[in-house]
């Protein structure tokens, strides 16, 4: 056996002095990194299996470990990080590509925090949500350019055909997480949470399983580019269809799920054989202009019968805003764009890392562009990638953001503790893995009911930072950006936000 | 002739032991107010008979011999009688007639005389030295004799449980013991000759013996005490105390020609009701119907005669509960052997759509065996070790098909988990068979 | 009455409920103190976690309405509280007979070969708000709960 010449990444910490040898922590590491001595009757550590997932520090029930990332660094220099000498390393070893999981790992500039929100000073007042009613019901969907009413003896009556909208109680949805990816008990999770929270959530492209369909009204399903699960009767088991052609994480790639993580329950829902994989080819093969895609909104309106709106998913890249409107021009009632920091069960790390644009640039560009153009009405648009709370949220949704898609903070909410492991389908939570001994860790009654709180957290903050603003409405601030400051951005940056610096007046 | 001054009761009950105490107390979680009347020819005290073997090996005091708290009767509101002899029951007079010649009127009867001492005509047995044991007198009578006599060696006549019982109170007392049995092995009615070699062995390793297919032929005597016993066989054991305990036949004596049906026990249904309405039977002297059927039996084990007990205070109380029928069941340690067995284990071969599952482990003493009917649990032997045993128990009790796990049923970990998912979520969580 | 319900689909197999009920039945109930000085090393919980593969449930005595323990029971150390309705268990009475474990049909009262008695048969953690095994379960595969008098 050749030499492993790096060494683990984390050490794991075990007070003896309270280790009571139960042995939780082996029960609870898929990744085998504590082993027990029955000879000793000690447990003992293998630092190597270990991947910070502060599982067995849960659960540990004297609280004797925690996990440190080793001391052990290599000498490095300021480019060549530990990170970066590993990779060189393990690639050299495997010669395969680097895989990852979640979000971007590289300290872009993050906008948001260089964005600064305004609030009410004497001039106009500010509004105590706690007193007075404060809105923040959003609705998806394209807006009619005028509306008409008829009057019928006194009584008036809209007479614009309008399309279908989703009507959401906070601006904030559940992002497509495909079953296959995560656990059913995590979907079960997500949809129940959005069913009774009156929000959306996103089937992702593996098919909406069976104990699912009741949760139809608050479904959006999706369609990719492996088309798994798609038939008539799953596009209209819905309350909107999306089709996705980029994902932020791993833009320009498809996605791969191995034959070995996909059992009976998955090969039916996806409607393809168990055991083999599930490639999703990096475009769609039908796709292969603005026409094209053109066709399939249409192709999938006609077979809901026009009662659903159809939603396009994109990443940001370079030219997202030309994109967005050809997207637009292509009949789709929202467009939902992707962020730089979006995540992902599986992608190289130099896909994660590099490829794309962040969400903030995205967003007002975006918003800009279909301002310009006089479309704006005619798609709302939805921003995804990295929203880590509620003032993330209100900030996209001044720079012009009719709502938000979360999928990490969803998960976060669920136990998830950005290991980055999903890949390797050992999710000690309970979320990315489809081994039936770990998806039980996932109890949805339990889950379903984090995922209202954060909802309901984030929405209360909302509402106090628009009663700041002396807002009460959500409506009200979507695209306002003299609601916006910037700070330690460059002129241009500021320019492409469509924001004032910190300290400009009105 | 001057009437006696006679009392009445709402509920007459003869006897104090469990199937009595079981009928109180079903009585008065409906009827708090209906007077009772317990009579019995023992003493106040009540005491959980299968405890005597304790208490002649000195692992329990008297005290602790106590099944219900002294208190009993007044907390129930009970007038006792004891140490009085019921010596007859006149159904047509709705009385029982003491021995002292008075009587007690009833509204309704339960008898719960429970079963005597059967002892069969053996010469020279009329001598001290030779005892019965199925009372806490008889216990009581036994350590006196042992302590004065110096005991070292006993015979025991009988191995089915009481012998067995008295066997392991006397091992524990240190005296070298002999079982006499006259069939081929001990608890011949629930164990097969497999289970009985284990315990034979462990026996032996204790310096005792089992002489079966034997029995007692004469008690040698000298000075009026046992000195020894002669067997059928012709072998002759040395020993200076004898303890009969062939079995024990149900207490009818004081139905007899009163009207009330009789075979060898007290005829009883399923509400434990007599022939005669106002008068029911329970514990040992019942005979009543067996859980699989067939002819009606005296099943004399404690959980039997709780659960008839409680059916027919229940009933005499006007609640009607249904007897599901009686399981033969033992639990037995002999010779530091766990043993149990429930159901029907002793199969002669003529048995239809019977099978029979085996598994043993005779250098540790350990055997299961399984008796399959169409797949259905009819009974178990454990022998060594018995974690769980109520397991089988229940599934005989429900009468579960076993086909889809038929092959798990040996397993040492054999639990819960191993049962249909159906039946286990039920029994676990409550939720309703799909069936 | 109250009693502990089992959901075997949550369920993680980490037998903290194990742990906690001895905790639970020690004097200090301090985790630390228990496991040091306490507990016997092959000392068994009142809840047993049956597992075999990736199923497994934590099983407590179940509290029979009808329960075929006390009527076995010829000693009677084995009662019902009269207001709880719990199925207790007085060690002092027990003589090791093993007439419950002949009965009991879900296998959950055992024998401790060391003092030959009935031992840690649940009590429901007599006097606590919810039992140890319950209120300690990450996941909620045991609550404590009165399903009878909501039907």
């Amino acid at each position: 056996m050749a030499l492993k010449t790096y060494e683990s990444e984390f050490k794991i910490v075990r007070d003896d002095s309270k280790c009571i040898a139960c042995q939780v922590c082996v029960r609870q590491c898929a990744n085998n990194a504590h082993i027990y001595d029955a000879e000793d009757e000690k447990v003992y550590a293998d630092d190597s299996k270990c991947v910070n997932c502060h599982r067995c520090v849960s659960m540990c029930p004297t609280k004797a470990l925690h996990i440190e990332h080793t001391p052990l660094q290599f000498m490095g220099t300021a480019n060549w990080t530990s990170s970066a000498i590993r990779n060189v390393i393990k690639q050299a070893d495997t010669g395969g590509v680097v895989l990852t999981a979640m979000g971007c790992d590289k300290k872009y500039p993050n906008y948001w925090d260089r964005i600064l929100l305004n609030a009410s000073q004497v001039t106009n007042p500010s509004i105590d949500p706690l007193r007075e009613p404060m809105e923040l019901k959003t609705i998806i969907g394209k807006k009619p350019d005028k509306l008409e009413f008829e009057n019928k003896g006194g009584k008036v009556s809209l007479k614009t055909h309008l399309t279908p909208q989703l009507e959401l109680s906070t601006p904030i949805m559940f992002s497509a997480m495909s079953y296959g990816s995560i656990s059913l008990n995590a979907h079960k999770s997500l949809a129940r949470a959005a069913f009774e929270y009156g929000i959306y959530w996103n089937t992702g492209e593996g098919g909406l399983h069976k104990d699912l369909k009741k949760y139809k009204d608050r479904t959006i399903v999706q369609v990719a580019s492996g088309r798994f699960g798609v038939n008539s009767e799953y596009l209209n088991t819905s309350a909107a269809v999306e089709i996705k052609i980029g994902q932020g994480a791993k833009p320009g790639i498809g996605g791969h799920l191995p034959g070995e993580k996909v059992p009976e329950e998955i090969s039916v829902t996806r409607m393809i054989p168990a055991g083999t994989d599930a490639l999703s080819p990096a475009p769609h093969h039908d796709i292969y202009s603005i026409e094209d895609l053109k066709q399939l909104v249409y192709a999938i309106k006609e077979a809901t019968r026009y009662t659903k709106p159809v939603f396009v998913k994109i990443a940001a890249v370079h030219n997202v805003s030309s994109i967005a409107s050809g997207v637009v021009r292509a009949g789709a009632d929202a467009v939902v764009i992707d962020g730089l920091l979006g995540g992902t069960g599986a992608a190289p790390a130099v896909m994660r890392d590099n490829v794309g644009i962040p969400i903030e640039l995205a967003i007002a560009v975006v918003d800009a562009r279909f301002r310009d153009e006089g479309i704006r009405n005619q798609a709302s648009i939805i921003a995804a990638g990295g929203f880590r709370n509620s003032a993330d949220v209100i900030k996209a949704i001044a720079l012009g953001a009719d709502a938000v898609y979360l999928g990490t903070a969803a998960l976060v909410a669920l136990g998830c503790h950005v290991c980055q492991k999903c890949y390797t389908g050992k999710c000690n939570w309970g979320i990315a893995t489809q081994d039936p001994y770990l998806t039980k860790r996932l109890n949805p009654n339990i889950g379903s009911g984090r995922l209202m709180n954060l909802l309901r957290g984030w929405s209360i903050e909302i509402k106090e930072m628009l009663g700041g603003m002396g807002i009460n409405a959500i409506e009200s601030l979507r695209g306002n950006r003299e609601h916006l400051r910037g700070i330690d951005l460059h002129d241009k940056e500021r320019e492409l936000l469509g924001i004032k610096a910190a300290g400009e007046t009105w | 002739m001057a009437k006696s001054k006679k009392k009445t009761a709402d509920y007459v009950i003869v006897g104090n032991s469990v199937a009595a105490i079981a009928a109180v107390e079903a009585i008065r979680e409906t009827d708090c107010d209906g007077s009772i009347i317990m009579v019995t020819k023992e003493g106040e005290m009540i005491y959980s008979r299968p405890m005597i073997s304790y208490y002649l090996a000195g692992k329990v005091k008297l005290k602790n011999m106590r099944y219900r708290e002294a208190g009993f009767y007044k907390q129930h509101n009970i007038q006792l009688l004891a140490e009085k002899k019921v010596v007859k029951v006149e159904p047509k007079k709705n009385t029982v007639k003491l021995g002292d010649g008075s009587l007690i009127g009833y509204g309704r009867l339960l008898i719960t005389t429970g079963g005597e001492p059967v002892n069969p005509p053996i010469k020279g047995a009329a001598v001290k030295g030779v005892f019965n044991f199925t009372t806490l007198q008889d216990a009581e009578s036994i350590s006196r004799f042992i302590k004065a006599n110096d005991v070292k060696s006993a015979v025991i006549l009988g191995a089915g449980l009481i012998g067995l019982k008295a066997a392991e109170a006397l091992l524990a007392r240190k005296i070298k013991i002999t079982i006499v049995e006259l069939a081929d092995r001990i608890l011949a009615t629930t164990f097969d000759k497999k289970a009985s070699q284990i315990i034979d062995k462990a026996l032996s390793k204790q310096g005792c013996r089992l002489e079966l297919s034997d029995s007692i032929k004469q008690v040698i005597s000298g000075k009026g005490k046992v000195t020894g016993v002669e067997l059928l066989s012709g072998k002759k054991l040395a020993a200076e105390l004898v303890v009969i305990a062939i079995g024990v036949r149900p207490n009818i004596e004081i139905v007899k020609g009163s009207g009330i049906k009789v075979k060898r026990g007290i005829v009883v249904d399923n509400a434990m009701q007599t022939n005669i309405s106002n008068i029911y039977a329970a514990g040992d002297v019942a005979e009543a119907a067996g859980f699989f059927g067939g002819r009606k039996m005296v099943l004399a084990i404690w959980p039997d005669a709780y659960r008839q007990g409680r059916i027919a205070g229940a009933a005499m109380a006007g609640v009607k509960t249904r007897y599901q029928g009686g399981i033969v069941m033992n639990s037995v340690e002999i010779a530091s052997v766990p043993t149990i067995s429930v159901g029907v284990t002793v199969l002669d071969g003529s048995e239809d759509n019977v099978e029979v599952l085996e598994k043993s482990d005779l250098k540790n003493s350990i055997y299961r065996k399984i008796v399959l009917k169409d797949d259905c649990l009819e009974g178990v032997i454990l022998v060594g070790k018995i974690d769980r045993a109520g397991i089988y128990t229940g599934l005989i009790k429900d009468r579960v098909k076993t086909t889809s796990f038929k092959e798990l049923l040996l397993n040492e970990d054999f639990g819960i988990i191993s049962l249909p998912k159906d039946y286990r979520k039920h029994m676990v969580s409550d939720v309703p068979m799909m069936m | 009455m109250k009693r502990i319900y089992i959901s075997e689909e949550y369920c993680i197999g980490c037998r903290l409920c194990e742990i906690h009920c001895l905790v639970a039945h020690t004097k200090s109930k301090k985790i630390l103190k228990a496991f040091k000085d306490e507990i016997p090393k092959d000392a068994t919980a009142a809840v047993l976690v049956e597992e075999e593969g990736h199923l497994s449930f934590a099983l407590q005595c179940r509290h029979c309405s009808d329960a075929p323990c006390i009527e076995a029971c010829m000693t009677g150390a084995m009662y019902r509280d009269k207001k709880t309705g719990a199925v207790l268990h007085d060690e002092d009475k027990c003589v090791g007979c093993w007439m419950c474990i002949m009965v009991c049909p879900f296998g959950v009262t055992a024998a401790d070969p060391a003092t030959h008695k009935i031992t840690s048969k649940c009590d429901l953690c007599a006097g606590q708000d919810s039992p140890a095994c319950v209120a300690n379960c990450p996941n909620e595969a045991l609550v404590y709960e009165d399903r009878e008098n909501e039907s």
